[in-house]
Order: C-alpha cells, then structure tokens, then sequence
C-alpha cells in the first residue's frame, strides 16, 4: 500500500514540477551562453499537463475515421506491445542459448562473447534497412515475410544481449561444491543444467529479462519508424508529431502509451519474478 | 610392526576393502610448469564398515586423498580403487555419500527435497522417495523441518541435513571433508555424537578429513598422520575405545581417550622427519 500511495506521490510531484516550471520559467527557456539547459515554456513546448489529458481523451481524424484519441493510442499500444512481446521471446530464447553455449564451451565463451558485445554498438537505425530487405527475400510455401517479423526481429536483437550476459552469468553462478556434488552423483552435463544451473541462474535472469523487456519495447518503437512500419505506437509518435504545431497536446498521446507498453511489459517480468520465487532464496543474503 | 601393514593385509583377502589405495601420487600442474607434489606414495586401506580418519595440518593432501577417493581428481600414478571398481566406476555407480564443509544444500529446495535430490537425480519413485527422506529425517532428528527451506536453519541443522543427504542412497562408504569444521564447539560435538550412532546404525565405512586432534579420536577406528610438503602418510594410529555403541560422551572424559589423544599429537608434532615411515608407537 504504502509502494502505491509512494508511486501515485512521485507522479503528482512530476506534474507539479512539470506545471510550477511552465508558470515561472521564462518562456525562450533557460539559456547559458548559447546552451538551451531547460526547455521553452511555451504551450507549444510543454503544453498544459491537463491539455494533455483533454486531448488524450478527445477526438482524432475527421468524418467516418474520426475516433478517440485514446482508443486510437490504446490499439497501436497493443500493436506495438504484440510485436514487442515476439521480440522479446526471441531474444530471450536467443540469448539464453548462446548463454547455454557458452557455459557448456569454454572457447565458445572466447569466441562469441566479443562479438555479442560488439553487436550492441552497431546503431539500429543501421541494421533496420538491412533486416528488411534480407527478410523481403524470404520467402517459402505460404510463408512470406512481413515488415512487422522485421520490427520484432531488431527488437529481439536488443533483448537478447542483456539474457545473454545475465544468464551467462547466472549460469556459471552455482558453487563448486554444488557442480561437484552433482559430479558425484554421476550425473551428465545435460542434467546438472536443468536442476542446478538453470534453477541457480533465476536471480541472475530476471532483471536481464525485465532489461530485455524493456529494449524490446524501446527496439519495436524505433523499429517501427526506421521500417515505416503502419499501426503502432512508433509511426504514430511521428504522425501526432507532424501536426505539433497546430495541436501540440495531442503529440504526448502516443508517448503516454509508449510509457503504458513499458510498464505492461515490465509488469509481467515482475510477475514472473513472482512465479519463480522459490528460485530466489538465495538473493536475501548478500 | 604398525598398526597399517598389520592391517592392510587381511584386507585383501576374503573381504573387498571398502577403499583400496596404493602407490598413489598427485601432482598439480600450476603456472608456468610449477608443480606442487601434493600427495606422495600413498598407501591405505579402508575396511567396510571402519571408521578412518585423516588428519594433518593443512597442505598435507588430506582433502585431496579424499577427493581423488571420490573420483573429484585423478592421481597422477598409482590406483585408487572402491569396492574392487575403479573410482570412476564406484562415482557412477553410487558406491559412496559425500558431505562437504559447507552442507551445500540447493536454497530452492526444502529440506526434504534436498535429502531426495540423490534418489530423483537417480530416478526412484516419488513414493519410495518420500518415505526414504522422513526416515533419514528422523535419523538426523530434523522431522519437524521437512519443509523448511535451508535458509530457515542453522549451521548445524543444515550441516545435518547434507549427511543426511549423503546417506540417502545407503552408501556403504560416507566421505567428509571436514564436515563439522564451520561448526561451533557444542553443535560440534554433539553432531560427532550422532555421526558415531548413524555410522553405527547404517554400518558404513567412513574416510574422514578433519584437522582436530579429539575429533579424529573420538570418532575413528583407525587415525591416519599425515605430513606436509609433500603430502605423506606419517603414520597410522589404531584408536581402541571399543565398538560405537560404546562411544558415548563421557569417552571424551576417559583416560584412554586422552591417551590416545596425546599419542596422535605426538606424531603430528613428533619427531624429526627424517625415517618417517619406521617410526615405532607402542
């Protein structure tokens, strides 16, 4: 109860920061030297909190396609969370082999893990064109590549890294009186990894898992506009963007629900830390 | 004559020895080519059912004796057998239980899952399983813990709870490397206590590393010196204070036991080391 009324506290005061800085602060902004530190106030920079609210619950598009701003956020959300979710059960699958691999193989450790590394350092806007047009060239029986498999596949490829180093981690987490008590017992690798590995590696997993979520939500929305992929949240911050200066309250809609697809995707980690606390034993003691 | 070559012999004959080691050497490989002789000419013989400890200051291979027993390391000469079967066939085919300094349990497992890891691991029925655990439960006094979790006990509860795993497939050898060592005192030597009573109730031979003089004497048949740098048997001492079920806690306060007590610090602190294995002791 007291984490809720703590959460709510910290919204409130972000609103009220948010407004007292709109009422004092000048309105070209801060400037040092020729440094914007702090933003416009102007309406169109920082509209009012409770225009955005009105907005966010008022109509969008004209004639038959006009519908509520919220509901036309809340379907992209959706969008976006489906793909995020693809994603984030690729990279999770992904990373958790190259982890197993790496555990199993010494040289693979060796061999792959620089190049895991280095795979976080090329920028996404770089890989998207790629990812699409070697996906447009797949294409077997009924099957043919869609531009959203393209999205949830450089989502994966930000979620996987975080499960790999995690798990790795997590992996090689057991003591070695636990690994040679198994030895003992005349058990194979295959089998230590499944009752002693894997359970021993959870309290390693779960925040690489909630940061995997997280990059697969930041991955889908940035995907989405390098791809100019239709129905989600990212090409709808660009097109509430587009019409920012006629209607600049509706431009923070989408980025409410940018938010909301974070903290869903971030919930359900959470709930699967739940599932598995009994894995989780160990975290208490430091 | 000592008491190990009167004893070694027979063993060969009509009974298997629960452990069998001869001409055993082992030497680690460190950095640049640097070796350390960490074990050298070891003999030993472990009969069933006898209690043997090793004890030494430490860097006397004792642990490592144990570990190359338990087929954790493999000497470098020499041969090291289990019940007639080499070591790696006596790991695989479950011949021994083993404890640790630390218990080691799994912090995600109850303790009475703890003590059935072994059996499932092996494949016996959930069933059989379930009645083997509230047995070794009873064995080790923890029943009212069976669902408790290894964080929720203390040291010596935990502690118990390993042996008890280490008994779960009714090894006829139990290897601990000094199993109560993390303990205090008390808890000490009332689980010293108790392991004379198990090992008395399950007729397991034991191999035993410890560095405590009165431990070694209290719980053993047979005490083995050894001596560091390398790692040597200095000598074996034969305890005789009778069966286990006449080791009880007032042998701690008996004139025997203080004799035999003094016997092994002498040849642990003892005599110059030179002819170390003709040393006379009776």
């Amino acid at each position: 109860m007291r984490k809720v009324l703590l959460g709510i506290g910290g919204l409130v005061l972000l609103v009220v920061v948010w407004e007292l800085y709109k009422a004092l602060g000048p309105a070209t902004g801060v400037v040092v030297g020729d440094l914007t530190v702090l933003p416009r106030t102007t309406d169109l920079a920082m509209p009012h909190v409770w225009d955005m609210a009105s907005r966010f619950f008022g109509e969008t598009g004209s004639g038959r396609n006009a519908q509520p701003v919220w509901l036309a956020v809340f379907e992209a959300s959706v969008f976006t969370l489906g793909v995020s979710a693809v994603g984030w059960l690729v990279g999770v699958t992904v990373g958790l082999l190259l982890a197993v691999l790496m555990q199993r193989f010494r040289t693979a450790e060796s061999a792959v893990l620089p190049w895991i590394i280095l795979s976080q350092t090329v920028p996404l806007i770089a890989i998207a064109p790629l990812v699409r047009r070697w996906g447009s060239q797949i294409e077997f029986g009924d099957f043919t590549w869609e531009n959203w498999m393209s999205v949830a596949v450089i989502a994966s490829y930000l979620a996987f890294f975080p499960v790999s180093i995690g798990a790795l981690r997590g992996l090689n987490s057991p003591d070695t009186i636990h690994v040679e008590l198994f030895r003992s017992y005349g058990v194979g690798w295959w089998r230590t990894l499944f009752r002693l590995r894997l359970p021993a590696s959870v309290p390693y997993l779960l925040p690489a898992l909630r940061l995997a979520a997280a990059n697969a939500v930041i991955g889908t929305v940035v995907a989405e506009v390098s791809i100019g992929l239709r129905g989600g949240i990212g090409r709808m911050i660009i097109e509430y963007a587009q019409q920012a200066s006629g209607d600049p309250a509706k431009t923070w809609a989408p980025i409410f629900g940018a938010i909301a697809v974070g903290l869903v995707a971030a919930g359900f980690v959470a709930l699967l830390g739940v599932l598995l606390h009994r894995f989780r034993r160990g975290e208490v003691p430091a | 004559m000592s008491a190990a070559s009167t004893e070694q012999s027979p063993a060969d004959g009509l009974v298997t020895a629960a452990v069998h080691v001869t001409g055993v050497d082992k030497i680690f490989t460190g950095k640049k080519k640097a070796t350390v002789t960490a074990l050298e000419k070891i003999e030993l013989t472990v009969a069933p059912g006898e209690f043997v400890s090793l004890i030494g200051p430490s860097g006397c291979g004792k642990s490592t004796l144990l570990r190359l027993i338990a087929d954790l390391d493999t000497p470098s000469t020499g041969t090291v057998t289990v019940f007639g079967k080499t070591a790696r066939q006596a790991r695989i085919d479950q011949e021994y239980g083993i404890a640790f300094q630390q218990a080691g349990l799994l912090p995600w497992r109850t303790v009475s899952a703890n003590i059935e890891l072994p059996l499932e691991l092996h494949g016996v029925a959930g069933p059989k399983r379930k009645a083997r655990s509230a047995e070794l439960l009873a064995l080790v006094g923890l029943t009212d813990f069976a669902e408790s979790y290894p964080d929720q006990l203390s040291g010596g509860m935990q502690q118990r709870v390993a042996i008890a795993r280490a008994l779960a497939e009714s090894p006829r050898l139990l290897l601990m490397d000094e199993p109560f060592g993390a303990l205090d005192e008390m808890t000490r030597e009332r689980m010293q206590t108790e392991l004379v009573r198990i090992t008395a109730e399950t007729g397991a031979a034991v191999v035993f590393v410890t560095h405590s003089i009165p431990e070694a004497v209290y719980l053993s048949n047979r005490v083995v010196v050894m001596s560091p740098r390398p790692g040597r048997i200095r000598d074996i001492l034969t305890v005789s204070l009778g069966s286990a079920a006449e080791r009880s806690d007032h042998l701690r306060e008996d004139e025997a036991f203080f004799t035999n007590v003094s016997r092994v610090r002498e040849l642990l602190h003892g005599e110059a080391p030179v002819g170390i294995r003709g040393v006379e002791n009776r």
